[in-house]
């Protein structure tokens, strides 16, 4: 059997190099370890050994060759008595790695089941990290989340949010919430109140203040088999533990090739109250959003707040769950239904528009859609959607929005730089360039640390009339 | 006071206990009056009130020298008070306004005086206490004797950046002294029910740290304390932990229902360790003052801190063009 010599690689960036001189000829007996080549890498010209024994039948690549790729054959080597017609001419580029999705020889097959990133991936030679989609946007996912004629309720986000738990624990009793404050004092923003009753001491857990340690310990419960939900007093104290929630919840199941993640949730109020101050009033949504092997939703309803919960719960990947202090007393119709979630990546249009699209998610939507009925009175048609979930992110549902409004505002309470409205803008750039009429302009909150006094939060904090501002820049009126 | 044994009395001056008093009802009537503006409205977000540890801070700043450091958590008036801020630049901030000590930035949780050597004021539970060791750590470098005060609570304690901290305070002998404030709940979970090693201090001895605990109703108990602490820290012998056994009557912050603990305990707190009515008594009782004297002192008092709201009310809010200041540093900020 004739084997191919292939090009190798010989420093880590090296994709292909000079062959820069032959130290064999057809014909020669070579033992493994003998120097065959000289190759020019990116880096240095490098000598290329022989690992097996054998003749050199063909030499495929003359010497003085550049730009050879990495894994090209560059020789054959027979066996004693072969001869180099019999084995016939190598076959294309072999390629390098095994196929995507087959486990590595000798890896059992992934437990649960390895799911790609949720942020488009670049496919052949396309370098950014946006996936080429058609033109028009895929159809979006437009279904109703509930059945026509589903019977409602009125629901704060708070009980929503303690319903779901609450089902999800019934349900299956692997899930526990563990936290500060959750158990005896019902929760430091009442969430959790009564579940302590209702499930006991094992399943709903008081912690002491160690952030770092019980969102860890969390963690090593999820690798066991468990559901966690590890709750926050409020995302701010997450910063204590945000090593282990990326470290290691959100990249194990990668590191271990699928064989074990951190199927749990980490839950609790997330941006500014009201007067708390710096280190009490920050939005992460577009921290955790960055991170693959996470998925983050951020809901506004109390429908949403049920039904991606209960998601977050089941779903077989460690879930960020933004809620937010100011939402939890407000009331909206929840389905009542025997078993209601809703799906991650699916974004919702609340008002269908068609003179520009806003985008928004959480305590974002309160501004937008107050904006948006403002913006009616005035003649403008804004199309308001909320995201939602921030990964996996609804591109098909802001794109064609968007190549039908030809104007984008996004809308999201947290800092401007790298902001998800950033994110959003890219996005659209790209796939939708030819449908702009306007830059796509993000209401953000300031680029400030959030002040104390009265009158330098509600600077800070982004408000209505600025989601209305811009809009009037996006439609030049 | 029946349950103190005021027999045993301590060599103390009269302008000690005079001073102390006053001290500690300042905090007392300062506070009362900050949840009276809470509760009006002037006040906004947490507000953390520090009644019934006063004994805490004015025995320390007792014990403390002119030139030493201080750091705690949002729990934080007392402390601004006693090592000598303007009650009126504190209220003021309470208020969020202008002449407040941030202009109005940092509120109740984050107030700074580099003047008093006050580093703040934080807010994350724990976090200050790797700060105080490294103000210890700058004055070590300097090669001066100052001291750090690093005052946190009971439910800090479980954090694990303050044994971060202590491993490496004991390591370079930092003279920083960890002032444990055990006033037996982390809102509302009880010291009980955070851990099973409860003497809080003792926890130093694994890292190699000499410490002890403390009444903390008994502000001479705990000036001498602290008089121990400083002169181990000053001599060059590295950290010291004080375990400070106090309480506080109101709630956590102004939202805390309270419920985990029962309106008897709080009383009995009240009527028979009440730091100030000890002071009061041993006034009385060593015929240091006369009811007279001691209501003269009161008035005072009051007078200074309806002068500090009023102030704080008539306080212009800070100028709008305050929102995009000082988020980065023009030129270094001087070093203390
Ligand atoms: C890292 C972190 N976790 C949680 C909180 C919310 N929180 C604020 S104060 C507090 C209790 C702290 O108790 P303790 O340390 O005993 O101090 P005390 O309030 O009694 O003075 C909690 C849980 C926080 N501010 N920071
Ligand atoms: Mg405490």
């Amino acid at each position: 059997m004739a084997t191919e010599i292939l090009m190798p690689a010989l420093s880590p960036t090296m994709e292909e190099g000079t062959l820069a001189k032959w130290l064999v000829k057809e014909g020669d007996a070579v033992t493994s370890g003998q120097i065959l080549a000289e190759i020019e890498t990116d880096k240095a010209t490098m000598e290329f050994e022989a690992v097996d024994e054998g003749i050199i039948g063909r030499l495929l690549v003359p010497e003085g060759t550049a730009g050879v790729k990495v894994n090209t054959p560059i020789a054959l080597l027979l066996e004693e008595g072969e001869d180099a017609a019999s084995a016939g001419a190598p076959k294309a580029a072999a390629p390098g790695h095994p196929a995507p999705g087959q486990p590595a020889p000798g890896q059992p097959a992934p437990e649960q089941t390895a799911q790609k990133s949720d942020a488009p991936r670049p496919e052949g030679k396309v370098t950014s990290a946006v996936e080429e989609v058609p033109h028009p946007a895929r159809a979006a996912d437009t279904a109703p989340d509930w059945p026509e004629g589903t019977k409602m309720k009125a629901m704060t986000v708070r009980e929503a949010l303690r319903e779901a738990m609450a089902e999800e624990m019934e349900r299956d009793d692997s899930v526990f919430l563990m936290g500060e404050e959750v158990g005896e004092y019902q929760g430091a923003y009442k969430v959790s109140q009564g579940l302590l009753d209702r499930f006991g001491a094992r399943r709903v857990i008081d912690t002491p203040i160690t952030e770092q340690g019980f969102a860890g310990i969390g963690v090593g419960a999820a690798f066991g088999g468990l559901r966690p939900i590890i709750e926050f007093m409020t995302f701010n104290f997450a910063m204590q533990a945000i090593d282990q929630i990326v470290n290691s919840a959100a990249k194990t199941l990668y590191m271990s090739g699928g064989q074990m993640g951190a199927p749990m949730v980490f839950r609790g109020p997330n941006g500014a109250a009201a007067r708390v101050g710096a280190q009490h009033s920050q939005d992460y949504a577009a921290w955790y959003a960055m991170v693959p092997g996470l998925k983050v939703a951020m809901p506004y309803s109390a429908a949403d707040a049920k039904g991606l919960l209960k998601s977050a719960i089941r779903d077989p990947n460690p879930v960020i769950f933004l809620e937010n202090e100011i939402l939890y007393g407000r009331s909206f119709d929840v389905p009542v239904l025997e078993d209601f979630t809703i799906p991650f990546g699916k974004a919702r249009i609340w008002r269908e528009g068609s003179d520009v699209t806003i985008v928004s998610f959480g305590i974002g939507m309160a501004h937008a859609l107050e904006a948006a009925d403002r913006l009616a009175g005035d003649g403008i048609s804004a199309e308001v959607i909320d995201l939602r979930t921030l990964r996996p992110l609804d591109y098909d549902t802001v794109l064609g929005s968007v190549m039908k409004t030809n104007r984008c505002v996004t809308v999201e309470e947290g800092w401007p730089v790298g902001s998800i409205g950033n994110h959003l803008s890219a996005v659209i750039m790209e796939r939708a360039f030819d449908y702009l009429d306007a830059p796509v302009i993000n209401c953000t909150g300031k680029d400030v640390p959030m002040p104390y006094a009265a009158n330098l939060e509600r600077l800070a904090i982004l408000n209505p009339d600025e989601v209305v501002a811009a809009v009037k820049k996006v439609t030049y009126r | 006071m029946a349950a103190r044994k005021t027999a045993e009395l301590p060599n103390v001056s009269k302008d000690d206990l005079l001073r102390y008093y006053r001290d500690m009802l300042l905090i007392r009537r300062f506070e009362e009056k900050a949840g009276q503006l809470y509760g009006m409205g002037l006040i906004g977000g947490f507000c953390h009130l520090y009644i019934g540890q006063e004994a805490v801070v004015v025995g320390l700043e007792a014990a403390a020298a002119e030139g030493d450091k201080r750091i705690t958590s949002y729990r934080d008036h007392g402390h601004m008070l006693a090592c000598g801020m303007d009650p009126k630049g504190v209220m003021a901030e309470l208020t969020g306004r202008a002449r407040g000590y941030s202009k109005g930035k940092g509120g109740s949780m984050h107030m700074f005086s580099k003047e008093r050597h006050f580093y703040g004021g934080h807010g994350i539970v724990g976090a200050q206490v790797p700060l105080g060791a490294g103000l210890a750590f700058s004055d070590r470098y300097r090669g001066n004797d100052r001291v750090t005060f690093t005052y946190f609570g009971d439910g800090a304690a479980n954090q694990g950046q303050v044994y971060e901290t202590y491993n490496m305070a004991e390591l370079w002998d930092l003279p920083v002294i960890f002032v444990i404030e055990n006033n037996q709940y982390a809102m509302g979970t009880s010291v009980r029910r955070s851990t099973k090693s409860p003497t809080l201090w003792q926890r130093g001895a694994a890292y190699g740290i000499e410490g002890e605990a403390v009444d903390g109703m008994d502000v001479l108990a705990v000036r001498e304390a602290g008089e121990r602490a400083v002169a181990h820290c000053r001599s060059g012998k590295g950290p010291y932990i004080l375990e400070v056994m106090t309480y506080r009557y109101r709630g956590h912050s102004m939202s805390d229902p309270a419920k985990y603990r029962s309106r008897e305990e709080v009383q009995k707190m009240r009527e028979e360790r009440d730091a100030i009515d000890h002071v009061r008594e041993l006034l009385t009782q060593g015929g240091h003052a006369t009811d007279d004297e001691l209501k003269a002192i009161d008035k005072e008092i009051k007078a200074i801190v309806n002068e500090a709201a009023e102030f704080a009310k008539d306080s212009p809010e800070p100028d709008p063009a305050e929102l995009w200041t000082d988020i980065y540093a023009e030129v270094a900020p001087q070093t203390a």
